[in-house]
């Protein structure tokens, strides 16, 4: 099919779009908590490991309700997750945005978007390099708790920081 | 996939009766003005059609599934029936049907051609003029016999309310399996009446919001299967697939113009805002409709393609706004107390349906296109997503109840509310046009 320019998109972010896509080949899906994992405490993780990220540092952030902004705990997750990251500098990373189930398919999509984006700067403000980031929306498509109220919307409305590439 | 969509069936509609229809002097006593508020069942005797075998059986069964679902008619039980048809081609004897208040009445005949061909032929009685009203027959290969009931019930339900029926068309959807936190998510598409279910994807890769094409031979969907959510083009027939624009974000919420010459879409901005943009198919070449730092979706044009209405978070909370099919003079129109969301023009042009968030429910209702006028069809805990018959008459959406999405219709009136039987989760429903 024809291809038509990139609007007015900035040409480095471009090749990075392209670069990241091509290490996210050879990654392999990245467990999301302690359960996935079949570990039993911290201590287990090789310091530097993807559980070690994921168990103790924690690799995800909650949101409030149709909110984007990053709330106070959230923020001293996300200063560890930098740090973290700023130190195994081996990893890409994609991270993930995702809504509740209260709201149309569409417009979660662009929430859980902007959830991700509002997490990569964040994380960029921190220090991490923009050209190991990149990000994508699920929606409500991925919920992880599955019951139909409060104590899973609170649960599913986060963004999740995923590991890929060497090291993994 | 094999030729569901070709120009599959010959009509050959033949002025069989007495009187052709439209010319019938004495119509006036069975119409139905589907126009007044509270719209009383027609009741109609729908007999079987002679011949066929177990075919004119069926081809009754499924017009009058067809006609009751609609809400406008009553279909009378075949028990209380006295007269039984022999010669669909004769006159009946309008008294019998008249003492069990069958306002119509339909005979026909169906019958195989030397060629292998189906022929179906039905008449449409005015019982209480004593008069025939209409008669038609249709010709048609084996596998298309449910799209002569179709085409039949449409015929009457034209006849018989002046508008246009919708029987005779497709959906797209989504079909979804298996746990909640891990659903498989597939391309479907089947018959109106849920019949003829067929699968356009394979589930690897989570596909959302399927759209038909004006002209019926197209879907436009969202697919996850290049890692990065984007909109694609899929020929129904061909299977053949490509990818709407090369866009570094994602795209997303596509919709066709009514001419099916473009595609209008969101597409994610750096900045995690999301702007709406038409492309056109032929030329490639994307105009930008949106430039806000909000979340712009869900676009679909009126029907003569002069306007766009589209949700904007733009003023706090998620809201429908109209624009020049340019862009230009962005204006909001929904000023209710809730969430308004997935807005979509009526194929009349009078109506916008939309999603409302108010009070912990989910409502599916519609409004007029300057926003006044809202009404309220139907409220559940989890519902979204409307899409209109041709007709503009029904609308179908999904609601999530017992564990998963489920296709419902409800009619204009709020009060018919029908679900449609699917194998499995079904959601995100969008209707085809009338089929040719």
């Amino acid at each position: 099919m024809g291809r038509i320019a990139a609007l007015t998109r900035n040409p480095v972010m471009i090749a990075l779009v392209a670069m990241l896509a091509i290490a996210g080949c050879a990654s392999k899906k990245t467990p999301n908590n302690a359960a996935d994992l079949g570990l039993n405490g911290a201590g287990a993780a090789t310091p530097g490991s993807a559980q070690d990220f994921t168990v103790n540092i924690g690799d995800r952030i909650f949101f409030d309700t149709d909110s984007t902004s990053i709330r106070a705990d959230a923020q001293t997750t996300l200063s560890r997750q930098a740090q973290w990251l700023n130190q195994y500098k081996q990893y890409a990373i994609v991270v993930e945005g995702h809504a509740d189930e209260r709201g149309t398919r569409e417009y979660n999509l662009a929430l859980g978007a902007r959830r991700a984006a509002a997490t990569r700067d964040f994380l960029v403000a921190k220090g991490v390099s923009a050209s190991r980031l990149k990000t994508i929306s699920y929606g409500k498509e991925r919920p992880v708790a599955v019951c139909d109220d409060i104590s899973c919307w609170s649960q599913n409305r986060r963004a999740v920081t995923t590991l890929s590439g060497a090291g993994s | 996939m094999k030729s569901i969509l070709k120009p599959l069936l010959m009509v050959a509609a033949m002025a069989m009766g007495m009187t052709a229809a439209g010319t019938l002097p004495a119509l006036a006593l069975v119409e139905l003005n589907v126009n007044k508020g509270n719209v009383e069942p027609l009741p109609i005797a729908i007999t079987d059609f002679q011949g066929g075998d177990a075919l004119g059986a069926q081809i009754s069964q499924i017009v009058t599934a067809d006609l009751k679902r609609s809400g406008l008619f009553a279909p009378i039980d075949k028990s209380a029936f006295i007269e039984k048809i022999t010669n669909p081609d004769a006159a009946p004897r309008f008294d019998d049907w008249k003492v069990i208040n069958a306002q119509a009445l339909v005979t026909g005949s169906v019958s195989k051609e030397a060629d292998g061909r189906i022929r179906a032929q039905y008449r449409l009685w005015d019982t209480f003029a004593g008069q025939q009203m209409a008669g038609e027959q249709f010709f048609a290969n084996d596998a298309n016999q449910r799209r002569v009931a179709h085409i039949i019930a449409d015929a009457i339900y034209e006849r018989l309310t002046g508008e246009k029926g919708y029987f005779d068309t497709r959906v797209v959807f989504i079909d979804e399996s298996g746990a909640k936190n891990a659903r498989k998510k597939r391309l479907a598409i089947m018959d109106q009446d849920g019949a003829n279910v067929r699968y356009l994807s394979d589930g690897r890769s989570i596909v959302l919001t399927p759209r038909f094409s004006p002209n019926r031979q197209e879907i436009t969907y969202m697919s996850y299967e290049s890692g990065q959510p984007r909109v694609y083009l899929l020929q129904i027939e061909t299977g053949q697939r490509e990818l709407v624009g090369n866009f570094p974000g994602m795209t997303f919420a596509p919709r066709f113009s009514p001419d099916g010459q473009k595609v209008t879409m969101s597409l994610l901005r750096d900045d995690g805002n999301s702007n709406i943009f038409a492309m056109d198919l032929r030329s490639r070449s994307t105009t930008r409709l949106t430039n806000s730092t909000a979340i712009d979706t869900s676009p679909s044009y009126s029907p003569d393609g002069s306007k766009v209405v589209f949700t904007s978070d733009r003023g706090g909370r998620a809201q429908i706004y109209v624009m020049g099919a340019d862009g230009s003079g962005q204006t909001r129109i929904s000023f209710g107390d809730g969430v308004y969301s997935t807005p979509v023009w009526s194929p009349r042009g009078d109506l916008i349906a939309f999603t409302k968030q108010t009070g912990g429910e989910f409502q599916i209702g519609v409004m007029k296109t300057d926003g006044s006028g809202e009404r309220i069809l139907s409220s559940g805990f989890q519902q979204e997503g409307p899409t209109w018959a041709p007709n503009g008459r029904v609308l179908m959406f999904f609601r999530d109840s017992a564990g998963g999405p489920k296709l419902v219709s409800v009619d204009l009136t709020g009060r018919n509310e029908q679900s449609i039987p699917t194998a499995n989760f079904a959601s995100d429903p969008a209707w085809s046009p009338l089929l040719e």
